[in-house]
C-alpha cells in the first residue's frame, strides 16, 4: 500500500489565505477591534455602574411583566445565588458579550436572512454555508479570531458571532418564507412594492419564528462566550478555565451553575417576549 | 343588460402554458391537438387556451368552471399574478400583458381589487387596517383612508368591528372584511374569486343578495369565479362557461338554461331549479283577446264566447291593463240591458313584470286562477301566464 499520492496541503492554503487577509486588511480589523472593544467597556461599565441589588430588582421585574410570577421567583434566587458566590462580575462581563455578540449576528443576519427568504439562488448559495458554519467544531472559530483581533474579548465576540448567526439567518427566511401563499396574492393583487410587501406583511407575520431565530442565536452565543474564554475572553467562561488549570471541580461546577442560571433567565425571557406577546 | 354598454376590458387570444416549452404547446394547439394529448407529449399543461371575451361597464360577470377548468388562472392572469403566455388584455387603453413593473404595480392599483376564497385578511392587523391596506401602499393619507375604509365598512354592515382583528370574526363576516378592503379602494374592477365558496350555504345566500344590491347600487364592474352553477345562475348578469381552459358557452343565465351550447352544459343545468331563472317573459302567451273599457257587455260577452274565455282582461285605448271582468258578471250585465262594463271591472287581478323569475309565479296561482297578466313598467299588457305553460317549461328540463 505504497502509493505516492501527494498530500492535498489545504491545511497550508487556508493559513495562508488567513496570513493575506491579516496582514492586507489589518488597518480594517483594528477599527472593528477597537470599536467593538469601546462597546464593550461601555456596556460593561454601565451594568457595574448600576448596584447588584438594582439589577437583579430590573431583571426581576422584566421577567414578572414578560412571563410571570414563577420566572420572576426563579429569576430572584438564581442572581441572589450567582451574587452570594463571588461571581456576579464575571456574569456581566459574560452578559456583556452576549448582547453584544446577538446584536452583531442579528444586524448582518436580518438581510442576509431577507435575501434567502427573497432569491432562491442565494437561498442555493447560503444553505451549504451555514451547515459548513454550524458543524464545523466550535473551537476551530477561535484560532484564526487570534490573528484578526488579539488575544481578548473582541477575538471572542468574532467566533460567537460566527458560530451563533446561521439560525437567525436559517429562522428569518423560514419565517418569511412560510408566510401564508394567498396573504402574498393579496398583498400582490392590490399592487405592493417589494419593499412595501416586506415590511407590511412578510416581517409582521414572520416575526414569532423570527424571534425562535433570535432565541437560538442567544443561546449558541452564550455557549460559544463561554468557551472563548480559551483565547482570553472575560467572565464566567474564564473562571471555569481557570478551575480547570487548577483542578478545582468546586469552583468549576459554580461557575458552570452560574451559565445554566443565566441560559435559563435568557431562554424563557426571549420565549415570552416572542410567543406571549401577540397571540391574544 | 343592454348591448349599449360600453366595453371595460377587452380579452383577446388569451393562452397560458404552465411549463418551461410554451411555444411547443401552442403549437401543437394550433395543430388541433387538445389539453390531455398536449400533456401527454410535452408534459406542458395548456391551463387556458384561446380565450376571448369583453367585459362591459357595470356589468356583473360570472366566469364558472369545475375545479380544473382554469377559471383561477384566467382571473389571475388578468392582473397579472400569473403571467399570461401570449394573448390580449386591454383595459383603460392599456394591454396587460405589455406592462412594465411599474406600469403593472400602477394598473394593479388603479384598476383591480382582488376577494379570496379564503379571505386572505392580514391577521396582524384590525379589521379598519386591513380595509385601508389598499390606499395605504398606495400613499393615501392617513385621514382619507381611515374615512373611506369606514364608509366601505359601514358598506358591508361591519360598522362597530373596526377594531377587532380577523381571528375574532366568523366566516361570513370575514368575507365581508375582504369585501370592504377591495370596495374602500375603489378600484375600478372587483375580482372575486370563489368568494363564497367557504362559506356555508345560508350565509352564502344572504352574501349573494347583498352581492346583487351592492353591485346594482354601485355599478361596480365584477368579474366573479365559482364552480357553482346555481350561484352563477342567480348573480351573475353574464355567464362564461369554461372548460379544460376553452370558453363553451357566453350568455345571461337564460341563455345557458334555455339553450346550452352543448351537451356539457346542458348536463350541468339539468339539476337547477329552473324558476329561478327562466323569467316570465318566456312562458307569457300573447292575449288571443281583450276588451275595451268603452265595450258594452254584448260586444264583451261575444269576444269571450269566440275564444272559449271565463274572464277577459280589460283595456283602454292605450293598451293600459285596467282589470278583469268575468263572464258570468258581464252575462247578467247584458240581461238587465245595461250598456257598459265599467262596475263590473275586478282591478285586484294578478299581474308580474317581464323579467321577473318563474318561482315569483307561484303564490299567484293560488286561490281564484285568473291568468297572470305580464305588463310592462307602463301598465300594457304584453301577455298572459296560465299554469300550464309554467309547468310545461319546467318539465322541458328533463327531456333535453
Amino acid at each position: 500500500m505504497d502509493f505516492d499520492i501527494p498530500r492535498i496541503p489545504l491545511g497550508d492554503w487556508i493559513e495562508s489565505g488567513l496570513d493575506f487577509l491579516t496582514t492586507e486588511f489589518s488597518g480594517v480589523t483594528r477599527a472593528i477591534s477597537r470599536g467593538t472593544q469601546s462597546g464593550i467597556n461601555l456596556l460593561n461599565d454601565g451594568l457595574m455602574w448600576l448596584p447588584e441589588w438594582a439589577l437583579i430588582a430590573l431583571i426581576v421585574l422584566l421577567c414578572w411583566k414578560l412571563s410571570g410570577r414563577r420566572l420572576a421567583i426563579g429569576g430572584l434566587a438564581g442572581l441572589a445565588l450567582i451574587w452570594n458566590l463571588g461571581l456576579w462580575n464575571p456574569m456581566i462581563q459574560t452578559l456583556t458579550l452576549v448582547v453584544i455578540a446577538t446584536l452583531v449576528a442579528i444586524v448582518i443576519a436580518l438581510p442576509l436572512g431577507i435575501l434567502a427568504a427573497v432569491s432562491d439562488r442565494f437561498y442555493r448559495v447560503i444553505m451549504p454555508i451555514l451547515d459548513f458554519m454550524q458543524t464545523m467544531p466550535a473551537f476551530v472559530y477561535l484560532i484564526p479570531a487570534i490573528p484578526f483581533f488579539g488575544i481578548g474579548s473582541v477575538s471572542g465576540i468574532f467566533a460567537t458571532v460566527i458560530f451563533s448567526m446561521p439560525p437567525a439567518i436559517r429562522f428569518t427566511t423560514l419565517g418569511i418564507r412560510q408566510v401564508p401563499k394567498d396573504l402574498i396574492e393579496a398583498a400582490d393583487a392590490y399592487g405592493s412594492t417589494r419593499s412595501q410587501k416586506l415590511i407590511k406583511v412578510q416581517l409582521p407575520l414572520s416575526l414569532p419564528t423570527l424571534m425562535g431565530g433570535i432565541n437560538q442565536t442567544i443561546m449558541l452565543a452564550l455557549s460559544m462566550v463561554v468557551i472563548a474564554a480559551m483565547i482570553g475572553a472575560n467572565g464566567l467562561g474564564s473562571e471555569v478555565w481557570r478551575a480547570i488549570q487548577r483542578l478545582r471541580p468546586g469552583e468549576g461546577f459554580e461557575a458552570g451553575i452560574a451559565v445554566v442560571i443565566m441560559a435559563m433567565l435568557l431562554d424563557r425571557l426571549t420565549q415570552s417576549l416572542s410567543g406571549g406577546k401577540k397571540t391574544k | 343588460m343592454t348591448d349599449t354598454q360600453q366595453t371595460k376590458i377587452q380579452v383577446r387570444n388569451l393562452s397560458k402554458v404552465f411549463g418551461d416549452d410554451a411555444k411547443k404547446a401552442l403549437k401543437l394547439r394550433d395543430e388541433g391537438l387538445n389539453r390531455a394529448q398536449i400533456l401527454e407529449k410535452t408534459g406542458q399543461t395548456l391551463g387556458l387556451s384561446n380565450i376571448n371575451f369583453d367585459v362591459r361597464e357595470g356589468e356583473l360577470l360570472v366566469i364558472m368552471g369545475l375545479s380544473g377548468s382554469g377559471k383561477s388562472t384566467l382571473i389571475r392572469c388578468l392582473n397579472r399574478l400569473i403571467e399570461p403566455t401570449e394573448g390580449d388584455i386591454i383595459i383603460g387603453g392599456e394591454n396587460i400583458p405589455q406592462l412594465g413593473d411599474k406600469a403593472l404595480l400602477q394598473c394593479r392599483r388603479r384598476h383591480f381589487s382582488m376577494v379570496f376564497q379564503n379571505f386572505a385578511l392580514f391577521p396582524h392587523r384590525t379589521v379598519q387596517m386591513n380595509a385601508e391596506y389598499g390606499l395605504e401602499i398606495r400613499g393615501v393619507d392617513k385621514a382619507e383612508r381611515a374615512e373611506k375604509a369606514k364608509n366601505s365598512l359601514k358598506q358591508v354592515g361591519l360598522e362597530g368591528w373596526e377594531h377587532a382583528y380577523p381571528n375574532q370574526l366568523s366566516g361570513g363576516m370575514q368575507q365581508r372584511v375582504g369585501l370592504a378592503r377591495a370596495l374602500a379602494n375603489d378600484a375600478s374592477v372587483l375580482l372575486m374569486d370563489e368568494a363564497f365558496s367557504a362559506l356555508d350555504p345560508l350565509i352564502r345566500r344572504d352574501m349573494q343578495q347583498e352581492l346583487i344590491e351592492l353591485q346594482h347600487r354601485m355599478k361596480k364592474t365584477t368579474i366573479f369565479i365559482t364552480h357553482d352553477l346555481d350561484e352563477a345562475l342567480n348573480i351573475g348578469d353574464r355567464i362564461i362557461l369554461l372548460r379544460d381552459g376553452e370558453i363553451v358557452q357566453i350568455g345571461t343565465p337564460e341563455e345557458v338554461l334555455t339553450c346550452p351550447a352543448d351537451d356539457y352544459v346542458a348536463r350541468f343545468t339539468e339539476g337547477v331549479d329552473r324558476s329561478r331563472v327562466v323569467t316570465s317573459r318566456r312562458v307569457m302567451r300573447p292575449v288571443r283577446a281583450t276588451a275595451h273599457y268603452d265595450d258594452g257587455p254584448r260586444t264583451v260577452l261575444r269576444k269571450m264566447s269566440e275564444n272559449t274565455l271565463d274572464s277577459i282582461y280589460v283595456v283602454d285605448r292605450e293598451r293600459k291593463l285596467l282589470g278583469i271582468v268575468e263572464v258570468d258578471d258581464v252575462d247578467e250585465a247584458a240581461r238587465a240591458g245595461k250598456d257598459s262594463i265599467h262596475e263590473l271591472v275586478i282591478t285586484d287581478f294578478p299581474h308580474i313584470g317581464p323579467d321577473e323569475p318563474l318561482a315569483t309565479l307561484y303564490p299567484m296561482f293560488q286561490g281564484k286562477s285568473y291568468p297572470v297578466a305580464v305588463i310592462d313598467d307602463q301598465q300594457r299588457l304584453l301577455g298572459v301566464i296560465v299554469k300550464g305553460a309554467v309547468l310545461e317549461q319546467l318539465a322541458q328540463t328533463g327531456e333535453q
